[in-house]
């Protein structure tokens, strides 16, 4: 596809910081190629508001090649904009079309507060992680290989749950912002493997007291998370945390 | 005590009751629906009148009347609190939203359509459960088959009675799957059979119910 050039109109939301109450506000840019990233598009508008004397937009992005989770806009209504199983980073603007009017926001949630313009706090995900998301086991040396068997059908399946960035568009696509998705598929990733079993029930149970704790909705299965997910993680993980919650509250020792 | 009560005010917990409690009265429309299809028979309401009969005196259905209103209150506040909950969640709302692109409508309209539902039940309580009660209807020796007729008369109870129907077979096309999917019970040899019978329950009971009021208003049953 050749290179185009495009004028926008943009919709962006700013905010000072965590406490300020923010707006929308309307600016435009021309001239954008076609081949820009999302990200470097928001890069052209922050050195025309620089130039302006204006505050640059603040959003969160690190690796932008699709792997690191950080990126987390709300692009004309979807997380990430409008592709499937894309990060922003990896969305492009032969996305949109000349004179389009688009819409960026943050991630909507209270366990998610913003901080500043498009940055949320993402650290209520790293909460349920410390609660429960790791295995204590003596490290020391390398292990041989194969050593404990895992079936490949079971590594394949918790490779596909551990695929899960932590970006938060699970939460942003969701109408209740549930934490679900998230907290389910970090569950799981240990859940399918040999090295899992031994704390599988006092994982489930501590990651999903936290996640209650931060604020997160309730899920309603309505598909929104798995639909969004940019690592398209799929909600039958939701099934087994939720089997795996059932069958750990009524048969864990912790009384 | 404990571990009970922090299961069931967990958020997962709320949603179990309300997976169980509408899984069960799933099968009660089954069942009020299977005897109320006896007008079908165009009999003069004589096997709907036995199975109505049978309904209220049987000492098994008459505990499970109760059993019923306590799975439905269930229903109603462990999902109103969730509701609330889920509220709380986004105190922000998105200027712009596009649900449509990621989900389907009744499935995130599950309270609105509920509240729906609730609405008619109302509704449809005071048409045929309050004359049962204040014993209105054995007073005034009418059988149920012809309180029946005498509701339907009216054009407006007739439609309000079928939009509801409306309301109810979405709720049960997303409700079905989706209390199978909170308990946990999402396996690839399943699944098809779940949203199956979830989408022929949430056709073929609504049909049913709706075409008794418009059958008995036009007098094809009588």
């Amino acid at each position: 596809m050749s290179e185009k050039h495009i004028n926008i109109k943009l919709k962006v939301w700013r905010q000072k910081n965590k406490s300020a109450s923010g707006k929308m506000e309307d600016y435009s840019l021309s001239g954008v190629s076609t081949d820009m990233s999302f990200l470097e598009m928001m890069d052209t508008l922050n050195e025309k508001l620089t130039k302006e004397n204006k505050e640059p937009v603040a959003f969160d992005h690190d690796c932008r090649e699709g792997i690191c989770g950080m990126c987390s806009m709300h692009i004309n209504g979807r997380p990430h904009g409008p592709l499937k199983g894309v990060t922003t980073c990896q969305l492009h603007m032969r996305s949109f079309n000349d004179g389009d009017t688009i819409v960026v926001e943050p991630w909507r949630a209270s366990a998610f507060p913003v901080l500043r313009d498009l940055v949320v706090d993402r650290t209520s995900f790293d909460r349920i992680q410390h609660a429960g998301g790791f295995i204590s086991i003596n490290t020391g040396a390398a292990p041989d290989a194969n050593a404990i068997p895992v079936p490949k059908v079971n590594a394949d399946e918790a490779f596909l749950a551990a695929q899960c960035i932590g970006c938060g568009a699970c939460v942003a696509a969701c109408k209740n912002s549930s934490a679900m998705l998230f907290t389910s598929a970090k569950v799981s990733q240990y859940a399918l493997l040999p090295q899992g079993q031994a704390e599988r029930s006092r994982r489930v149970e501590a990651m999903v007291a936290q996640m209650d704790k931060e604020g997160f909705g309730a899920c309603t299965n309505t598909g929104a998370c798995s639909a969004e997910c940019p690592k398209e993680i799929s909600i039958s993980h939701i099934a087994r945390l939720n089997r795996d919650y059932i069958a750990a509250k009524s048969s864990s020792e912790a009384v | 005590m404990s571990w009970i009560s922090t299961t069931f005010t967990s958020s997962l917990g709320k949603k179990f009751i309300v997976a169980l409690t509408g899984l069960f009265l799933c099968s009660f429309l089954m069942v009020h629906c299977g005897i109320n299809s006896l007008i079908f028979l165009n009999d003069g309401g004589l096997a709907f009148n036995a199975g109505a009969e049978f309904m209220i005196t049987n000492p098994v259905i008459k505990l499970m009347e109760y059993v019923l209103f306590l799975g439905l209150i269930a229903h109603i506040v462990q999902t109103l609190m969730l509701a609330y909950q889920n509220k709380k969640a986004r105190p922000v709302e998105y200027h712009t939203s596009n649900g449509a692109a990621n989900s389907k409508w009744y499935s995130r309209s599950m309270t609105l359509l509920g509240t729906l539902i609730l609405i008619f039940l109302i509704l449809h309580l005071s048409h045929f459960w309050a004359s049962k009660v204040t014993g209105h209807l054995a007073a005034s020796g009418e059988t149920m088959f012809e309180e029946m007729k005498e509701v339907f008369e009216n054009l407006w109870v007739v439609i309000i009675y079928v939009l509801a129907q409306g309301a109810l077979g979405y709720h049960l096309l997303h409700g079905f799957q989706s209390a199978h999917q909170t308990l946990g019970l999402n396996h690839v040899k399943y699944n098809g059979l779940i949203k199956g019978v979830g989408t022929v329950l949430a056709v073929v009971l609504p049909v049913l119910f709706a075409a008794m009021p418009i059958v008995i208003y036009l007098g094809i049953i009588k």
